[in-house]
């Protein structure tokens, strides 16, 4: 999968993306995140509390117990503030 | 109707883009504009907007959508700049054409509030030489709840 960050978790975890392997472990959203706030540093910061994050697979906005596949984009990102 | 939505770095001119909406369409009798400019209020100097490119232009084009199925319209055109902004730059253009006004007022509006709510955009704040992130608002998503009530 190839994990995308925006805006400030971009800034936390100091890289803007990374490919990730989809394992049978990985069902939902929310068990990538866990996955990377378990590798401490900048990545606890990011996903230390879910409630602050928001999203996306493919490109479309999804709650955090949506499942992935192998080949998801998944990006995660703070609530939108444009226009 | 195609949504036209463009995201750029450059300004853009209103009514250019308001002459290219009309253009060739003979069942347009109005057209609503919403411009959003950079305030500077609170000593801000200037914003810096990131998005996500690639989705910003498929929710936008969802978002149009959704408003050509609530209403009759016949053009709309989106356009959200990135880049470094300073106080009193435009930042985000959203004109909507239709055969009545209030079609066309309520498009925009609705527009203008699903985009700030649903379109992958993030600001930073300028200030005194600090920069920070700004936090999305609870009226934003109220504003854009009340739509799904109508």
């Amino acid at each position: 999968m190839n994990v995308l960050y925006f805006a400030w978790v971009r800034q936390k975890i100091g890289r803007s993306e990374e490919t990730i392997e989809h394992t049978p472990e990985l069902r939902t959203v929310s068990d990538l995140a866990e996955l990377l706030r378990a590798r401490g540093g900048g990545y606890s910061e990011a996903f230390g509390d879910m409630s602050r994050l928001r999203a996306a697979v493919n490109q479309v906005h999804v709650a955090l117990d949506a499942p992935l596949s192998s080949g998801d984009e998944v990006a995660f990102f703070p609530p939108v503030t444009g226009g | 109707m195609s949504a036209n939505v463009h995201i750029q770095v450059e300004d853009f001119d209103v009514s250019e883009e308001v002459e290219a909406l009309t253009a060739d369409q003979p069942a347009t009798g109005a057209v609503a504009t919403f411009t959003g400019y950079v305030r500077g209020d609170g000593g801000l100097t200037a914003l810096v907007l990131e998005h996500y490119p690639g989705m910003t232009e498929r929710e936008i084009a969802r978002i149009a959508a959704d408003a050509a199925g609530r209403w009759s319209l016949t053009g709309v055109t989106i356009i959200h700049r990135i880049g470094r902004l300073e106080v009193g730059e435009r930042i985000v253009l959203v004109a909507v054409a239709s055969g009545h006004r209030g079609a066309a007022f309520e498009a925009c509006e609705f527009l203008m509030d699903y985009l700030k709510t649903r379109a992958p955009f993030w600001k930073q704040e300028e200030r005194d030489g600090t920069s920070g992130w700004v936090d999305a608002k609870e009226s934003d998503d109220a504003a854009a709840e009340r739509w799904r009530k109508s």
